[in-house]
């Protein structure tokens, strides 16, 4: 069975035609690094991914299941199933870090919040998010502002999140992008180390290509809304991604093409 | 001094011409003031026979009677009373009304429009009008002081709250709706440890308005210090009615005090 299995998606914002008939499948325990040029719609792809942007035509099934007409529950249910790696960590401020991580258990709480909250929540519960702290090697930041970490302890603390959730799949969209290489590097090494662990299936876009050969199984390609290449890692060669960044990319206005609009200055 | 310009373009005018839409609006504004300071009879001569009116006031109303003070002091007890029942009750209100008004939160356009509607309403309609019409409903007393503010609270609170609520970071909401979360549990988990801090402060500010409004609600009967205060001047007590107004500076200020510490130390 596929983790992911995408067929002639299209979603439109609007008047945009974001994606435009997208086929793509991940196998269960593979890690597919995602490329593509800014504005070809990759971060849109993920949100689909998890109903957070509902797509327009086409079918996507995650773990077998269609993602269309759920409802709310059977939604939530889903998303339980992947866990989600942002560029900007979107942790919670005002919180402490162990709060954040114990957020990652509200989808499979019955009562939601109330038992997820540090002073409510099982002592079961507290163990297992003090465990995931442990993992990504922040269990001494459990009390922490979140604000007081750094970028990649912050990163951690969402991979953390993450591991609360028992996800299947995780979906990472630029995970190190806004780190130092060095971070980076070790955010890819924890997140590909507790990903085997534990036989999940992870699509993360990346714009370093050299982690994308590095870290990948296998590399995708997009190019304004569509893919353009899906080959193993030991096929791809430097050139094959280079092009990825050629020519339109996007799926709105080309810059280009609208700077050469311009009239030239006569005096 | 001279400068060089290399050609000889005009300068910009130091003035802009008004637009005729501005002639019209100065215009219009100087009609009415003018027109309007002659029928309220505003002369330097009245003014100036107010001044020896306010001088003979002071002269009458010194020194201040300081007879029955407890039963002042009872007064402005139940004006605290009025103030805190009220502004408690109309900030727990508030909430609820912030969220169905605000855009990330309310669950549909039309529940949005409806709450927005409602709060204007409630901001629009001046506190002693409220007074005046519980009066009405519930009878002369303080319950009638008690409903005014929770209605006047509600009118600032939930519009600085909803305000607040619209300004969070989307990234933290979406990344435990992303887990599988509620709506509930994303509101409570994400947004209100955000906006908490600020709420805190816009509540105290309620307080301090409560506190303002209390006073005067009594002059309309609706309880309080502004009872004592509304008979001492109709039966031309000023020493009393100096001693009524001295004290509530005194609550006042003092509140004020209180709860700009409070904010210092919140925010
Ligand atoms: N919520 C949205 N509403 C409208 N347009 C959007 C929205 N999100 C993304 N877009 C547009 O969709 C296009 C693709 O964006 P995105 O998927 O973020 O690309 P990428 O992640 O590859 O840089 C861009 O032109 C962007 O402006
Ligand atoms: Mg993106």
């Amino acid at each position: 069975m596929n983790a992911i299995t995408i067929t002639e998606l299209h979603k439109y914002y609007a008047k945009l035609h974001v994606l435009r008939g997208l086929n793509l499948s991940v196998n269960q325990g593979e890690c597919v690094i995602l490329l593509g040029a800014n504005g070809c719609g990759k971060s849109t792809l993920m949100r689909c991914l998890n109903g957070l942007a509902p797509h327009d035509q086409g079918s996507i099934q995650i773990l077998g299941e269609p993602l269309t007409r759920l409802s709310p529950a059977q939604l939530r249910r889903l998303r339980q199933k992947i866990g989600v790696v942002f560029q900007q960590f979107n942790l919670v401020q005002n919180v402490s870090v162990f709060q954040n991580v114990l957020y990652g258990a509200l989808g499979q709480q019955r009562l939601g919040l109330l038992t997820s909250l540090s002073c409510f929540a099982t002592a079961e519960l507290r163990e297992r998010a003090m465990a995931a702290l442990e993992r990504v090697g922040l269990a001494h930041k459990a009390q922490a502002e979140c604000r007081a970490l750094s970028g990649g302890q912050q990163q951690r603390v969402a991979i953390a999140r993450t591991l609360m959730q028992d996800a299947e799949i995780i979906i990472a969209d630029e995970p190190v992008a806004s780190l130092d290489p060095k971070a980076g590097r070790e955010i890819m090494d924890l997140l590909l180390d507790v990903v085997t662990e534990r036989g999940m299936t992870v699509l993360c876009t990346l714009h370093q290509l050299e982690l994308a050969q590095q870290y990948g199984d296998r590399i995708v390609g997009m190019k304004a809304g569509k893919i353009v290449l899906d080959a193993p890692r030991q096929q791809v060669a430097l050139d094959d991604m280079q092009q990825l960044y050629q020519g339109e990319t996007r799926v709105d206005q080309p810059l280009l093409s609208a700077t050469s609009r311009l009239t030239p200055v006569t005096h | 001094m001279s400068t060089n310009r290399p050609l000889a373009t005009a300068l910009p005018p130091r003035f802009r011409r008004p637009s005729l839409f501005t002639c019209a609006i100065v215009l219009t504004f100087l009609v009415l003031f003018v027109q309007g300071a002659m029928a309220t009879n505003v002369t330097f001569e009245r003014l100036l026979r107010g001044i020896v009116n306010l001088g003979h006031f002071l002269g009458r109303a010194f020194p201040p009677d300081l007879s029955n003070l407890d039963v002042l002091a009872w007064s402005m007890f139940e004006t605290l009373n009025i103030a805190i029942v009220g502004v408690t009750i109309g900030i727990i209100l508030s909430l609820p009304f912030a969220l169905l008004s605000a855009r990330n939160t309310a669950p549909a356009p039309w529940v949005r429009t409806l709450t927005r509607f409602i709060v204007s309403t409630m901001r629009t309609i001046p506190d002693l009008i409220w007074a005046l019409i519980f009066v009405v409903a519930v009878g002369l007393g303080p319950m009638a002081g008690v409903l005014a503010i929770i209605m006047d609270t509600i009118g600032f609170a939930a519009r600085f709250f909803s305000e607040r609520i619209e300004e969070v970071h989307p990234g933290p909401s979406e990344a435990l709706s992303a887990t599988g979360a509620g709506k509930l549990s994303v509101i409570g988990g994400a947004i209100l440890p955000e906006t908490l801090a600020s709420m805190t402060a816009t509540s105290l500010y309620s307080v301090e308005k409560a506190l303002r409004s209390a006073v005067t609600l009594g002059l309309v009967g609706a309880g309080g210090i502004g009872v004592e205060l509304a008979a001492a001047m109709r039966l031309f007590n000023f020493d009393r009615a100096l001693t009524i107004i001295l004290l509530i500076l005194v609550v006042v200020i003092g509140f004020e005090q209180l709860s700009s510490q409070i904010r210092k130390r919140v925010i």
